[in-house]
């Protein structure tokens, strides 16, 4: 919750969002926004391996829930899951030495891009299978509601993951057991390779589905973190008060393919373009600079960001593989893989 | 010491736990009000309320993942899959989620729930209700695999499966809820990898799994009443973990051995076994191993078909006799 100071530090009176706040959001876009970039310039160097899910252009959506939650909320994400992990917190070096697949990374190489998790900051996993981590995240939300927590389940996804049905059975169940949860859909208008308009059914992929849970059809642009922030933190309110589930679409666009394999032809001609002037990160920095923050400011988070990844980067690249042992660790409870006697 | 059917075992398993332990949660479908579709549920819902004994829709996948998240951040919830074929329908979860969110996250995330399932046939279900499916299971790295043949051990391996820190899924078996055994008064807590050898023998080794452990145990009696072959039958009881030194033990005594496996021929669990046994106890072998299952086939429905399909004692003592020697 923010404090009341927070909310009034703003340097203009009608401000409801605070200086302090505007910052961290600015500040966490851009992270996410350079780490990408740097995630990116790593795989063209062959330094990142397998495969990576980019959030360039979507960094408003992550920041903006992020800043909203709480630190004990819980995070649920996707393989496209490296903005909401450095969102919660997670030291960059690690995030990246995971897809690196170095001995620092987050998980020591044995998760990759696809899983980046930490315990520790509530990211509680990203998922690779579309759609599982729904009625997982409705688990967590069922715990908190057993045991009088009041922390919230957040569970982020795309739209292409309204078209499956775990999705349908998540949303039922959170609606009928008021778990306190979030599904917070990133529309970014393509399910992987294939506009989503061709393979939806309705226009708005989970706010047009709203309705059929008995839930409000919520719509925000996930290009302005403001709007994010605002919305999101009614929607954990109401889930902390007991009101039960909330659904968000917020409408982005994903400046790169969908997989570094993905080059992204298909898109028409000018699309990029259009959005390219939307880019979250450009309209936060015109607002900053409007509601007053000088460009001194603005520019020293963006230049101790720039330091902060290349000092992680040379981390990385110093760090080694994981060791050889560890391939048969942590298959079971007691730390190992044994299945008989 | 009481008489108790396998179905009432259920019932008793969990209510020991959730007595022991109120992190402990139950749901699935019908699995409260109605008392389980089998009546292996029955009074749960009286006894523990509804915050704690949970009717669900028909949605396996927010079954099996709404347990996940619950285990994953401190409750150890058991969670029913009314009939084991429906595991299809929520693969993901047995298959990607569960068994793999500690190994994945280097040991960060923990899953200890309980999957309990009616499996097997014999109940003229048809062919997608009345499939053995333990080696769907089996297969994955990760879960633990149990599967019990008597009312003792339903509750023995349940309260061992719960306690357990790992993802456990559970195989009770559709057509032995209504038989009955004696059960010890108090609390039973069993240990998972452990076989148990029900008849002791010297001329053969027969390894069986739930229903099949009764098939096995009277095709043994008699093998040796109207054959003289003295069968050692053991109740393999657990899949993962796998008690192969007790199998293996056996086999050095005896030099032969027969698996009674009710699912379809390819990759059932007795294949690992034997496989294993080849590799390591060749020598103690005097003669092939052999397995008996059912056909690679879809299950029939009609009694006389179904019958005919899934091993049956007279099969077994056939089996047994005419391969010995």
């Amino acid at each position: 919750m923010l404090q009341e100071n927070e909310r009034s530090e703003g340097l203009l009176t009608n401000d409801d969002i605070g200086l302090k706040t505007r910052l961290k959001l600015y500040r966490l876009q851009v992270e996410i926004r350079q780490a990408e970039q740097r995630a990116y310039d790593l795989f063209l160097q062959n330094l990142v391996k397998g495969t990576s899910h980019l959030s360039l252009g979507q960094e408003a959506i992550a920041a903006g829930v992020a800043t909203a939650m709480e630190p004990g909320d819980l995070s649920f994400c996707t393989y496209r899951g490296h903005a909401h992990t450095l969102a919660r917190g997670v030291p960059v070096e690690q995030v990246l030495g995971e897809l690196m697949q170095r001995d620092n990374g987050l998980m020591r190489g044995k998760g990759g891009s696809m899983h980046l998790t930490s315990v520790d900051h509530g990211v509680m996993g990203s998922y690779a299978i579309i759609g599982a981590h729904l009625p997982i995240a409705c688990g967590a939300a069922w715990r908190a509601q057993y045991t009088g927590s009041k922390d919230v389940s957040v569970c982020f996804f795309g739209d292409g993951t309204t078209n499956i049905g775990a999705f349908h059975e998540a949303l039922n169940f959170a609606v009928i057991w008021k778990l306190p949860v979030l599904f917070m859909c990133e529309n970014n208008l393509y399910m992987e390779y294939t506009p989503i308009e061709v393979v939806t059914a309705v226009e708005h992929p989970a706010a047009d589905r709203a309705a059929a849970y008995g839930l409000e059809s919520i719509i925000v642009d996930g290009n302005d973190a403001d709007e994010v922030y605002r919305t999101v933190l009614k929607a954990l309110d109401k889930a902390r008060a007991g009101g039960g589930p909330s659904l968000i679409e917020a409408k982005t666009y994903r400046h790169s393919g969908h997989s570094r394999a993905d080059p992204a032809k298909y898109r028409p001609e000018g699309e990029l373009d259009k959005w390219l002037e939307r880019d979250p990160i450009k309209i936060y920095r015109t607002r900053l600079l409007e509601f007053g923050v000088n460009e001194d400011t603005i520019k020293s988070i963006e230049d101790e960001t720039a330091s902060k990844i290349e000092t992680a980067t040379e981390l990385c690249k110093a760090s080694p593989p994981p060791p050889e042992d560890i391939l048969t660790t942590d298959v079971y409870a007691d730390g190992g893989w044994a299945w008989r006697n | 010491m009481a008489e108790l059917s396998y179905r009432e075992a259920v019932a008793r398993g969990i209510a020991q736990e959730m007595k022991r332990d109120e992190l402990v949660v139950f749901l699935g479908e019908d699995v409260a009000a109605a008392g389980g579709v089998f009546k292996a549920t029955e009074g749960l819902l009286d006894q523990f309320g509804p915050t704690r004994v949970r009717d669900t829709p028909i949605s396996e996948q927010a079954i099996l993942g709404a347990a996940m998240g619950a285990a994953m951040t401190g409750l150890r919830p058991i969670a029913e899959i009314m009939f084991s074929d429906f595991i299809a329908v929520c693969f993901d979860y047995i298959a990607n989620e569960f068994p793999k969110s500690r190994y994945m996250t280097n040991g960060q995330v923990k899953c200890p729930l309980v999957v309990r399932t009616g499996n097997g046939g014999a109940a003229r279900f048809g062919a997608q209700h009345s499939q053995s499916v333990e080696n769907w299971a089996m297969m994955i790295p990760g879960l633990k695999v149990v599967a019990p043949s008597t009312p003792s051990d339903v509750i023995g391996l349940l309260a061992a499966s719960v306690r357990d820190p790992d993802p456990v899924i559970f195989f009770e078996h559709k057509s032995l809820y209504a038989t009955k055994g004696e059960v010890p008064d108090g609390e039973i807590v069993d240990r998972l990898g452990t076989a148990r050898i029900i008849r002791p023998g010297k001329d053969a080794t027969i390894i069986a799994l739930a229903l099949m452990v009764h098939r096995a145990r009277e095709a043994a009696e008699r093998l040796a009443d109207e054959h003289g072959i003295d069968c050692e039958v053991i109740d393999v009881r657990s899949l993962v973990p796998l008690d192969m030194q007790t199998i293996l033990k056996s086999v050095a005594k005896t030099g032969r051995l027969y698996t009674v496996e009710e699912n379809p021929r390819l990759c059932g669990w007795g294949a690992e076994i034997t496989s294993i046994v080849a590799d390591e106890a060749f020598y103690d072998l005097d003669g092939p191993i052999v397995r008996i299952t059912t056909p690679h086939i879809p299950l029939p429905a009609a009694d006389n078909l179904e019958d005919l399909a899934l091993p049956s004692a007279d099969r077994i003592v056939a089996k047994i006799k005419t391969t010995l020697n």
